[in-house]
């Protein structure tokens, strides 16, 4: 089985990253591109029966640093 | 003072604080950071600045998770001295030991100069040897050096006067200044500049000594 995680920075964590890619969008001359954020996403091979728990596990611990990140897990 | 100073892959700043550790007096081992326990008698732990893992995931996530890293949180939770400078502050704030996180700096640059610091609390082993608003210089090396912290934490660390030094100009975007920071039994400082690259009169300047004697003093009284 798969899981994919989701990582985000929080709403309200100033993402500088996701603001240049916005700003160079708009050089580029896309308009109206009125914000950008940037995460990341983890894709996890598990050994089948793994729960979704045991994941949301691996996030609190390791994936995710939940004081300025959050994150979602799909299980596929 | 019998000091520890750990040693991860991609560490670069061990040696330096090695040889600032024992120019202030201290016997010096080093930790290899799979390790799982650390010398008898240890009063310090140094975690040193560099990319520890490559800076992977996060930077210090995955030196957080090394076996070295129990000891250390083992360490600190005893009411042991724990400094973390640059990548150690990183590390120190990923296991926990210190609030906030730190942040890719606001300007997207990896900032490399020498920049004045304000010494906003000298109650600390680390900081008793300047004076509240005194000025210091050492140098700060890094890309993720923007410490976040929420508005309750940041309230916080102010009451309890937990900020030990913050920028004169800030050059990473860093929450209210911030560049230094304690835990709250006031034993435990992790900070972005680099006050063991601030020891000999051939790095360009002295004032990283204070800490590092300050240091010492408070663990031959103690």
């Amino acid at each position: 089985m798969k899981a994919r995680v989701y990582v985000m920075l929080k709403n309200g964590v100033l993402d500088p990253q996701g603001e240049a890619v916005r700003h160079a969008l708009g050089t580029l001359g896309f308009d109206g591109v009125e914000g950008v954020r940037q995460g990341k996403v983890i894709e996890l091979d598990l050994a089948d029966g793994t729960s979704e728990a045991t994941v949301e596990q691996m996030c609190e611990k390791l994936l995710a640093n939940t004081v300025i990140e959050s994150y979602r897990i799909e299980v596929q | 003072m019998r000091a520890a100073v750990v040693v991860f892959p991609g560490s670069n700043c061990d040696r330096d604080m090695a040889v600032a550790l024992r120019a202030a007096g201290a016997d010096v081992q080093m930790v290899w950071h799979k390790d799982a326990a650390m010398p008898d008698n240890i009063d310090l732990i140094a975690v040193p600045g560099g990319f520890s893992f490559g800076d992977y995931l996060r930077c210090g996530a995955i030196a957080a998770q090394s076996p070295i890293c129990k000891a250390v949180v083992d360490h600190a939770q005893r009411g042991g001295y724990v400094l973390g400078v640059c990548n150690g502050f990183q590390v120190l704030t990923e296991t926990g030991l210190l609030p906030g996180a730190l942040m890719r700096n606001a300007n997207l640059k990896f900032i490399c100069k020498d920049v004045d610091l304000l010494v906003n609390s000298s109650n600390s082993a680390f900081t008793s040897g300047y004076g509240v608003g005194d000025t210091v210089c050492y140098p700060v090396a890094h890309h993720d050096g923007n410490y976040s912290i929420d508005d309750e934490g940041l309230a916080r660390i102010k009451d309890e006067d937990r900020i030990a030094f913050t920028y004169t100009n800030n050059p990473n975007g860093s929450v209210a200044d911030i560049a230094g920071v304690l835990s709250e039994n006031r034993r435990v400082l992790g900070m972005m500049p680099h006050p063991e690259r601030a020891v000999d009169a051939g790095h360009g300047g002295t004032d990283g000594q204070a800490l590092f004697r300050g240091l010492f003093d408070q663990m031959v009284s103690a």
